[in-house]
């Protein structure tokens, strides 16, 4: 059986090197700059045609704009408003990175820890950033909940403080690991076709179609969820402190 | 024993945790139906909830995934 895995493999497109800093364009910096384009595409193309009563791609525009701004009047409230253009770029770029890796031959750079560790840890340091900008030292009282008796509290500050840094390993490696798991799945039961053949091969096969349908609903959720976590530490940063 | 054979049960047996993933998930959805049962105008708000909940619980079948992926091709 070949390697499932090495569709995850990065291989360097056009090297280019800085001094020490190997800068190379690699396929997921390739797919990454893809992703940008189709949605720069798809917001500016979409919303051309400025009209009142919109048409079929306007209206996906508009729709995308509208959740996530409802989204974050849900979860952060009126003073999330500033921080809309990162929540929609973040839910923009993993959502159309997840569903452009879908395409056969295609490279989902969110199956890479590095990548979405790097997403998960600037939300995390943005975060906590904010959090203490605005509450200077008090922003430590977020690791005393309040209602529970002194005794207990010794053994709850730590747990609180651990649960708080397990926030962007918990963030990254649950996108990374639906990828990955889900394309790996794919790439499996793909295996599985040919070696049994015309008898045997239409079961692994419609396994498959139903785990790309189920893929796509993972893609959306995946983005969903990153975002969602997102807009509910940032409240966490911005009240309840 | 093997190396091959170490890898392929230290797979099997990291899959195990999957079981209360399916509990997990199962839980979340009967309350959300349950939930709906009761109160059909409040099914916009609980669904999206949900999902939330859902995709929390996936991710941990996830982490158990990950693991047996890594003992068997690592």
């Amino acid at each position: 059986m070949a390697n499932p895995l090495e569709q995850f493999t990065i291989k360097t497109l056009v090297p280019i090197q800085l001094g020490q800093v190997d800068a190379s364009l690699t396929n997921a910096g390739l797919f990454m700059v893809l992703t940008v384009a189709a949605i720069l595409l798809f917001l500016s193309l979409s919303m051309r045609q400025r009209l009142l009563v919109p048409g079929r791609w306007q209206s996906m525009a508009e729709i995308s704009y509208e959740f996530i701004a409802g989204m974050i009047r849900d979860n952060v409230g009126s003073e999330g408003r500033k921080y809309f253009p990162f929540i929609f770029s973040l839910f923009m770029f993993i959502l159309f990175a997840n569903l452009i890796g879908l395409i056969p031959y295609a490279f989902t750079f969110t199956s890479h820890i590095a990548v979405t560790f790097a997403m998960a840890l600037v939300v995390f340091l943005g975060v906590t950033v904010i959090a203490i900008a605005r509450h200077g030292l008090h922003f430590f009282s977020f690791f005393l909940p309040s209602g529970i008796p002194k005794v207990m509290a010794p053994v709850l500050v730590p747990i609180e403080i651990l649960s708080y840094l397990s926030r962007p390993i918990s963030l990254s490696i649950r996108l990374f690991a639906n990828m990955m798991a889900g394309h790996t799945m794919m790439k499996v039961f793909a295996g599985f076709v040919v070696p049994l053949g015309i008898l045997g091969g239409w079961a692994p096969l419609s396994v498959d179609v139903a785990l790309t349908a189920f893929e796509f609903l993972v893609a959306f959720l995946q983005a969903y969820v990153f975002t969602v976590l997102t807009c509910l530490y940032l409240n966490d940063a911005i009240n309840l402190h | 024993m093997e190396i091959d054979a170490a890898k392929m049960i230290g797979a099997g047996l990291a899959v195990i945790g999957l079981g209360g993933v399916g509990a997990g998930i199962g839980s979340i959805f009967a309350s959300l139906i349950s939930s709906i049962a009761r109160n059909p105008a409040s099914r916009g708000q609980v669904f999206g909830l949900a999902m939330l909940g859902f995709a929390l619980v996936e991710a941990v079948a996830l982490y158990a995934l990950l693991i047996s992926f890594l003992i068997l091709f690592t």
